[in-house]
């Protein structure tokens, strides 16, 4: 009983939502997103999601709305937090849908949370803009869900940018083939570590070591230890940021100094370098990169810095805008909110964004940057390669100098 | 060197965790309160230290001393204002238990929600004293040391303070047996109060000191708390001296385990080790048996 009143209730949403659409223009656009403010997600959010919501709703306000046809529809914006928590997030999108009716819906942050309301955008026909995922399933969910867009890549790019970075130095004879490869015990770090395993062996390097560890590691010492045991010239952590500030700073303490010395998620963060390890970052390689020079990319950065008063990290910053700047584009090529013609837009078109020029195949974006390298105080994209901007990879990294302020 | 590498950085990790959970065993063996926002007052404390580092050039250790009165002041004026009326109304240790964990789980949220409204989500950290020390033929990074000694030097006045002063001794009464103790004429509610404040000082100071060498968020405070509890039921509710050496036993296994097995397995040690002291001594290493 209680079931059949449910689905007809649903029905009746979804024949009241469809009326809603066809009527006539509209006086505004409603936007709703949760994401972790707060909970273990909150750091990350913080970071590349949050500010970049805020500066695309700066901008749309500044603009004084989105254009749909002729007229320019101002926006309204409805947040909730999900608490880091996958079932609070499913509910508070339930709601955005069915209570507050919003037009769009934007994305929360990671992995596993886009992973987990990929089912609701979908069974509601909103699109998603996965701007903070990365993972193998991407091609896939993109076929089951073709409402979703995986705008970072899949974890294997991810390896295979690696392994290019590392080829490119072995190369020159800059590293032995021997590598030491440790990975946080979380989706992410396993699927990196499981798709570097394949690709470094291609690439004619031995593992030295292959250790995960949990996400609440708090002592990193041994894990520097057992590195620089290994005889590995090279270091590769597929870490989260608090771990990827921690080996950094194991390191330096321990005077760890490896030719090609690799932290993933947090790296690109400007806190690591402004913060934590100022002038000792040179060198350092990590997950994501930018074209700095670009003056796309510049542009951006300072409205970043303008709006929201903090730097935009150099991996899935720029992505994350670009993604709202797609969607925003397709909204108003439709000229009107049409989910399922602005689906359709999205995944045929061709978007000029800050981060060049976006074209999906199959649903996913695989022109990102995979690996970049503190250079001269700054995080330029190493690989793939073939990426504009790109710049050669640097071995061996200086040595760390003790940091005593 | 791979021995004197385990137990030098295992020391330290076991002295950070005893650190950690040493308030803890003042608030909730002598006071009663089972203060589930513990984390959140390490955070607040914490983010003490980095503005005082960041915004004011004030070294983490400087900060101590302004840090440590006002975490002693905030926590007097908690137990006073907010604790008093279930301390009051609790007819048993029990029910003050139960009360205190439902009004702690409620102030770990104002506090996570003011924290979070003042800093945001972002991560914190801050580089001092990131100096490569030799120890004995192994390497240990300076701030961990410098952090590691003063856990000795504050764990070693707590003592002396328990066990020669006046008011300590008072304190170990209380945390024996409160109604014995009263009968004694000691003022129970007052070194209560004592005892919540004092440990709230020594989570202040355990606060800043990790600081200086690990990343901190507005959210991060239930790690802590969770560290902390371990630490304190694996020692014995109340035991100053079960605190120290469930703390050194839980850092030397994680470092051991994560030396010579796997990194991934310390977790799984740590919780084996915990399960099995619980299992053979329901009360803990140096807990008394209730009666």
């Amino acid at each position: 009983m209680m079931k059949t009143l449910t689905s007809t209730l649903a029905a009746a949403t979804a024949a009241a939502m469809l009326l809603g659409g066809a009527a006539a223009a509209q006086d505004k656009i409603k936007i709703g997103y949760a994401v972790s403010k707060t909970g273990p997600n909150a750091p990350g959010a913080g970071i590349t999601t949050i500010p970049n919501y805020q500066l695309w709703i700066h901008d749309i306000n500044e603009a004084g709305g989105i254009k749909l046809g002729d007229a320019v529809v101002p926006i309204e914006v409805i947040e909730y937090d999900d608490q880091s928590n996958t079932e609070e997030l499913v509910r508070a999108v339930e709601r955005l849908v069915n209570q507050d009716e919003v037009d769009i819906l934007l994305t929360p942050w990671g992995t596993g949370m886009n992973l987990a309301v990929g089912p609701t955008f979908n069974k509601y026909g909103y699109p998603q803009m996965a701007a903070t995922a990365a993972t193998d399933r991407a091609y896939e969910m993109g076929e089951r869900w073709p409402n979703s867009f995986w705008m970072l890549g899949t974890s294997t790019m991810g390896a295979n940018s690696l392994a290019e970075v590392l080829t490119t130095l072995k190369g020159e004879g800059k590293i032995n083939d021997k590598v030491a490869m440790v990975s946080v015990a979380d989706a992410f770090g396993i699927e990196l570590a499981a798709a570097s395993r394949p690709a470094l062996e291609a690439a004619g390097f031995d593992l030295a070591l292959d250790e995960t560890y949990p996400i609440t590691t708090q002592d990193f010492s041994q894990i520097i230890n057992a590195a620089r045991d290994s005889g590995a010239d090279t270091f590769v952590a597929f870490s989260y940021p608090p771990d990827t500030f921690g080996l950094t700073g194991a390191a330096i303490a321990g005077a760890y100094n490896p030719a090609v010395f690799y932290t993933a998620v947090g790296t690109a963060f400007p806190i690591y370098k402004d913060n934590l390890f100022h002038d000792n970052v040179d060198g350092v390689i990590g997950i994501g990169g930018v074209d700095i020079d670009d003056p796309k990319f510049q542009d951006y950065r300072q409205r970043h810095v303008a709006v929201t008063g903090q730097e935009p990290d150099r991996w899935a910053s720029p992505i994350t805008y670009a993604s709202l700047e797609v969607l925003q584009q397709a909204i108003e090529r439709v000229g009107k909110i049409d989910r399922e013609a602005i689906i359709k837009e999205i995944q045929t078109g061709t978007f000029d964004t800050v981060a060049g020029e976006i074209k999906l195949d199959r649903n996913v974006n695989a022109n990102v940057w995979w690996a970049g390298q503190w250079q001269d105080g700054d995080f330029h994209g190493l690989a793939p390669a073939s990426m504009k901007g790109a710049v050669k990879p640097v071995a061996p990294k200086p040595a760390w100098k003790p940091a005593d302020k | 060197m791979i021995v004197v590498d385990i137990i030098v950085a295992g020391l330290i990790l076991g002295g950070l965790y005893a650190t950690v959970a040493l308030g803890l065993t003042l608030q909730y063996g002598v006071a009663r309160i089972m203060n589930l926002a513990y984390g959140e007052f390490i955070v607040a404390a914490a983010f003490g230290a980095w503005w005082l580092f960041t915004a004011n050039a004030i070294s983490p250790l400087a900060g101590l001393v302004v840090i440590v009165p006002l975490a002693f002041l905030a926590n007097w004026l908690i137990y006073h204002l907010l604790l008093m009326p279930l301390v009051r109304r609790a007819r048993s240790r029990e029910v003050l238990e139960g009360d205190s964990i439902l009004f702690t789980f409620g102030l770990l949220f104002v506090m996570q929600g003011v924290m979070l409204s003042l800093f945001g989500g972002q991560l914190y950290s801050y580089s001092y004293l990131l100096v490569p020390i030799d120890v004995i033929g192994t390497t240990v990074s300076a701030n961990r040391l410098i952090a590691f000694a003063f856990a000795i030097v504050i764990g070693l006045g707590l003592y002396l303070v328990l066990t020669r002063t006046r008011a300590g001794t008072a304190m170990r009464a209380v945390a024996v047996d409160p109604r014995s103790a009263r009968l004694v004429g000691i003022d129970v509610p007052r070194m209560s109060a004592l005892a919540f404040a004092l440990g709230g000082a020594l989570c202040a100071a355990a606060g800043v000191l990790i600081s200086m060498f690990l990343t901190f968020s507005a959210s991060g405070g239930v790690l802590f708390t969770m560290k902390a509890l371990i630490v304190v039921i694996m020692g014995g509710v109340g035991s100053l001296l079960g605190t120290l050496v469930a703390g050194l036993l839980l850092g030397l296994a994680e470092v051991a385990t994560a030396r010579l097995i796997d990194p991934g397995l310390t977790l799984a040690v740590n919780f084996a080790i915990f399960l099995a002291v619980l299992l053979v001594r329901p009360t803990g290493l140096f807990g008394r048996p209730s009666s």
